[in-house]
């Protein structure tokens, strides 16, 4: 029997094609939208508009130097929390008493939105980077300290046992079976960390006024720069978009063995 | 010499006890290859994890040449059951072999000389460069014993190694583990539940009863050192010896009920 073949005898483009295609329409609809006077142009400017706006924004040294900061307080926020986030799963994960010490206190403060901290972090830093800074660290540092404990919660029984049965010191067994086991994980943490301390450095400065694309929508919009606001948005969502890119190539890339052995045992 | 004197471990979770091991006593010359025979759940592994000094029992002792053990003794090495499991997946097969070596601070040169004639001796040449999870589950258990027999270890334990296997597969590194066996000068504890296999291995047999565990009984395999699959198997006191380890092992199921 042959197979019925269903849907549109039109044929349909790659993924690829159709999410452009799909992107293509709705600036077209945000283009019309205010033209054919739908919405007011003082709320939602037209596509055109707000992409003059951001070629404006290109030739602008506070713009670039905006972006710089955010970037910094991203990847320096992300560093630090990653750090911080791999070594105390390790440690606590590592130890049964410490990880059942810390399990009660982990599930309350884990749940506290970082933006929640916003007034403890201007009380601290003021309008400064720092307090940026603490709030992505905060934001990001939970998301790999809880990936790094079921990593370390995945290490195999078998294979532990084997290294101390071949007298592997502490820190060899660390090395060579928990790290590897860990790995895999460590790069999910980091790849949401990635994502949340975007968010958050983007809210801290928006919310704060401390230096960064953030600062600089809250000033658009105060100063009725509609056009500016939006193009500085679209920037933060390509950074975003960037960001996430960026974490799933090298997660790929770098566990590739990790695939594979996945892709073996499916078979 | 390996002794294990009145050996006996209860597991305690919560307020649940399981008396895997109640009193168990034999011992191991230096150089015998004896295997232990019990049915499955009487504690085999239990009694291995003592051995290695991977667990601590909750009554008697064990010594391997008059040390009491206390955590994973030098000079011993251990062939799990879950091979897959045991082979660590992120390195090659060379890396697998070579990382105890590594550990124990065997020069480089030497390290290489030794995985190198283990990876021979088990006829694994030339898949040095593989992952282990892209070979065969025989092969798999192929890289864990030379991962041990490269460690030169005086005691070599391997718990139910080629329970997972075909039967051909096994045939196979059933000879391969005879041959090693004369070879290296080690002593093996090989634990089972074949009783044909343990009597085709085993120059002494160690019979466990089922739960709660005793030694039932020991027995002398004095078949000729040289064995081959098909005429070992086929000798008439082959036949008879494991007869006489059937028999006592069903004495011991009928005992325990
Ligand atoms: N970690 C453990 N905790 C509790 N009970 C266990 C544990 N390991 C094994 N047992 C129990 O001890 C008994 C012996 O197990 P095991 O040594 O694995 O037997 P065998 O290797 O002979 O099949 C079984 O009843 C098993 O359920
Ligand atoms: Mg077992």
């Amino acid at each position: 029997m042959t197979s019925v073949r269903r849907g549109s005898p039109v044929r349909l483009g790659s993924p690829a094609l159709l999410g452009a295609a799909g992107l293509a329409g709705l600036l077209l609809v945000i283009e019309m939208l205010p033209r054919l006077g739908l919405v007011d142009d003082r709320y939602l400017p037209p596509t055109s508009r707000i992409a003059a706006a951001l070629a404006d924004e290109t030739g602008n040294p506070q713009f670039w130097a905006s972006l710089g900061d955010t970037l910094v307080a991203w990847a320096l926020g992300l560093a630090i929390a990653v750090g911080a986030g791999v070594l105390a799963g390790i440690v606590i994960g590592s130890i049964p008493v410490l990880r059942n010490l810390t399990a009660s206190t982990v599930e309350f403060l884990r749940p506290i939105p970082s933006v929640a901290l916003i007034p403890l972090a201007v009380l601290l830093y003021g309008t400064d980077i720092g307090s940026t800074l603490m709030l992505v660290c905060y934001a990001a540092f939970w998301q790999v300290f809880v990936q790094v404990l079921y990593g370390v919660a995945d290490v195999d029984p078998v294979a532990y046992e084997t290294a101390r049965s071949f007298r592997f010191s502490a820190w060899a067994r660390i090395r060579h079976v928990l790290w590897p086991t860990a790995l895999p994980y460590v790069f999910t943490g980091v790849r949401l960390a990635a994502s949340v301390a975007l968010v958050l450095a983007i809210t801290a400065e928006l919310v704060i006024g401390a230096p960064g694309l953030g600062k600089e929508i809250a000033v658009a919009q105060a100063s009725e720069a509609v056009p500016t606001m939006y193009a500085l948005i679209v920037v933060t969502g390509i950074l975003g978009v960037l960001i996430n890119l960026l974490a799933r190539t090298g997660e790929r890339r770098l566990l590739a063995w990790h695939q594979s052995v996945r892709g073996e045992v499916a078979t | 010499m390996l002794e294990v004197k009145g050996l006996r471990k209860v597991y305690r979770s919560g307020s649940r006890e399981v008396e895997a091991l109640r009193d168990l006593t034999f011992t191991v010359d230096n150089g015998d290859m004896v295997c232990l025979v019990g049915p499955s759940g009487c504690g085999k592994t239990t009694l291995l994890r003592c051995i290695s000094g991977l667990l601590d029992p909750t009554g008697g002792d064990v010594r391997v040449n008059g040390k009491a053990v206390d955590g994973p003794p030098p000079g011993m090495a251990v062939v799990f059951q879950e091979y897959g499991r045991s082979l660590f997946p992120w390195m090659s097969v060379r890396d697998n072999v070579e990382l105890p070596l590594k550990q124990k601070k065997v020069a480089r040169s030497r390290r290489r000389e030794l995985v190198d004639e283990a990876l021979d001796a088990v006829g694994l040449t030339g898949t040095e460069s593989a992952y282990p999870w892209q070979l065969s589950g025989g092969m798999q258990q192929r890289v864990a014993i030379a991962r041990a027999v490269a460690y030169e270890p005086q005691t070599l334990l391997m718990d139910e190694p080629f329970a997972a296997v075909d039967a051909q597969t096994r045939a196979d590194l059933e000879d391969l583990v005879r041959s090693l066996w004369k070879r290296l000068n080690v002593t093996i504890l090989f634990v089972t539940h074949d009783i044909d296999e343990s009597v085709y291995l085993g120059q002494r047999v160690v019979m466990l009863s089922s739960s709660p565990t005793v030694v039932q009984d020991e027995l002398i395999i004095d078949l000729p050192a040289e064995r081959d699959q098909l005429h070992t198997r086929a000798d008439p006191r082959f036949v008879e010896l494991r007869t006489r380890v059937y028999e006592q092992i069903q004495l011991a199921k009928k005992a325990a009920r």
